[in-house]
């Protein structure tokens, strides 16, 4: 890689740390977090764990930047506070756009800047190739399986090249051996970045997180962090991953004292 | 199999209107039976065709001015809220107005030829097209702005590449209401005052007691109606394919 291939990140775009500073957020008469303040370490995958309706997903629009008014606190990346360009936002629906082919959806946020170009398109095509969907770059997404789709979904979170990739229960939908080949896909393609991925299946946490925060409660709250073994993606029939999980699972029970 | 059903549905419709005419013994002058109309369709084929033309170009061109219309007004309404605010209530407020009144006034002001028609059809569909499209511009999928928002796009581009792609099938559904309404504009403007057009050929028909011929220009509107509805579908079908596919995904 050249200083002038696009594909290679300028040091600009060198994954920084990400810092959630006292942020609340509620609606009137009800507050669904108050003055959370977690890290997400520089191009580390952290696992943000925590029941339905805990505000989850909410945490990761603001952090996201899709949510702009209705909270309070900071968010920082690196030294910035303006998430534009710097994040990426992969969801829990795949959010393929049914009018357009696999490769068309891959280079979705090119073609919303105006900035399409062969380049763009041949590295989408390199891409697909390196997950095993080059021959389908073509075909519309209702002809692809679930597990095809949310492949697609992370290609397109990819090709934006952004240094902070949050990730809200992305596999959650896919059969057990389908997700966990994902889980390892994903690991391996976004390795460098900094990654919050939110998600309620204690093992996907224990699998891929460098660090796990759980968080729980009314108004919610988020404790230290978890920290398994070894290197990620962990193999999930590991003793110490398996005893983890009890313990994750306890502690999300638990929740916290008010 | 869609033919064979279509032909048997004509068939169905001829043996109950010969059984009526039968049963009911009606004169020929009342209600000509399906034979009289198809041998008046025959013997005045030219004439017919000829008026037909006129009426599908009317009809034709309403619907395109109309769509086109209706199209850009949707769109506009959903770029800039201050125009919505203002245009809404206005074409709401439009509908009040029956187009027939103002049928007398449209060829007063546009004479007797096609322009009156045309305008005719093109108040009838313009606001099933824009009340549609602008519905279906509307309810885009909320995570589907959000994740072009994350990727950078502007308003500008959200509309264009995802909005407008998404309102489709509602724009779709509008476009085949219009289509089929569109034919009343036409014939009604040619009844109020025309030479030409089939509305026109039936008025005539009827006031001199030739209701073969009144009947034969009736099937030649609805056989035009028809054809057209189908043509539209079927191009709507294939232009807007992700519609067809979510259908198809909802059976069970």
């Amino acid at each position: 890689m050249t200083a002038g291939d696009p594909s290679h990140r300028p040091d600009r775009f060198a994954a920084p740390d990400v810092c959630v500073e006292n942020v609340s957020f509620g609606f009137p008469g009800e507050e669904i977090f108050r003055s959370l303040n977690f890290k997400m370490a520089a191009g580390r995958w952290t696992c943000l764990i925590g029941p339905s309706g805990v505000g989850k997903s909410t945490l990761l629009r603001i952090i996201s930047g899709s949510l702009r008014k209705g909270f309070s606190g900071t968010v920082r990346y690196g030294t910035g506070t303006d998430p534009r360009g710097i994040t990426a936002w992969m969801a829990q629906k795949d959010l393929l756009l049914p009018w357009l082919t696999v490769i068309q959806n891959v280079c979705l946020g090119a073609r919303l800047r105006g900035a399409l170009s062969d380049p763009v398109r041949q590295k989408a095509e390199t891409l697909l190739e390196s997950v095993g969907l080059g021959s389908h770059r073509d075909a519309l997404p209702t002809a692809l399986s679930g597990g095809m789709r949310q492949r697609v979904a992370l290609l397109r979170t990819l090709m934006e090249q952004r240094p902070v990739i949050l990730m809200d229960e992305p596999f959650s939908a896919l059969d057990a051996l389908t997700r966990l080949k994902l889980q390892d896909l994903a690991s391996r393609l976004v390795a460098g970045a900094t990654v919050l991925m939110v998600t309620h299946d204690p093992l996907e946490a224990l699998r891929l997180g460098d660090r796990i925060y759980v968080m729980t409660g009314s108004p919610a709250r988020i404790g230290e962090a978890l920290v398994p073994p070894g290197k990620p993606p962990r193999s999930p029939g590991d003793r110490e991953i398996v005893a983890l999980q009890a313990e994750l699972i306890e502690r999300l029970e638990a929740g916290f004292p008010p | 199999m869609k033919l064979v059903r279509l032909i048997v549905i004509a068939a169905g419709i001829g043996v109950v209107w010969q059984g009526v005419v039968v049963l009911t013994g009606a004169p020929a002058y009342i209600l000509p039976g399906p034979l009289r109309v198809v041998r008046a369709i025959y013997l005045h084929g030219g004439t017919l065709l000829g008026h037909a033309g006129a009426t599908l170009i009317e009809i034709v061109s309403g619907l395109l001015i109309g769509t086109l219309l209706g199209a850009s007004s949707a769109v506009v309404m959903m770029a800039s809220r201050r125009v919505k605010r203002w245009l809404f209530p206005v074409l709401v407020i439009s509908q009040a107005i029956p187009v027939f009144a103002l049928a007398p006034l449209l060829i007063l002001w546009l004479g007797y030829g096609m322009g009156s028609k045309i305008a005719m059809a093109v108040l009838i569909i313009f606001f099933p097209v824009t009340a549609a499209f602008f519905d279906g511009l509307r309810s885009t999928e909320s995570e589907w702005l959000e994740l072009a928002g994350v990727m950078n796009a502007t308003p500008l581009a959200m509309l264009r590449y995802i909005r407008v792609p998404a309102a489709m099938p509602a724009f779709a559904s509008g476009l085949r209401v219009a289509t089929a309404v569109a034919p009343i504009g036409a014939v009604v403007g040619e009844w109020v005052g025309s030479s030409r057009g089939l509305g026109f050929f039936m008025l005539h028909a009827n006031a001199r007691m030739q209701i073969d011929l009144m009947f034969a220009a009736l099937t030649l509107l609805a056989v035009l109606a028809l054809g057209l509805y189908f043509t539209v579908d079927t191009t709507l079908k294939k232009v807007v394919f992700w519609q067809t596919i979510k259908e198809k995904e909802e059976e069970p």
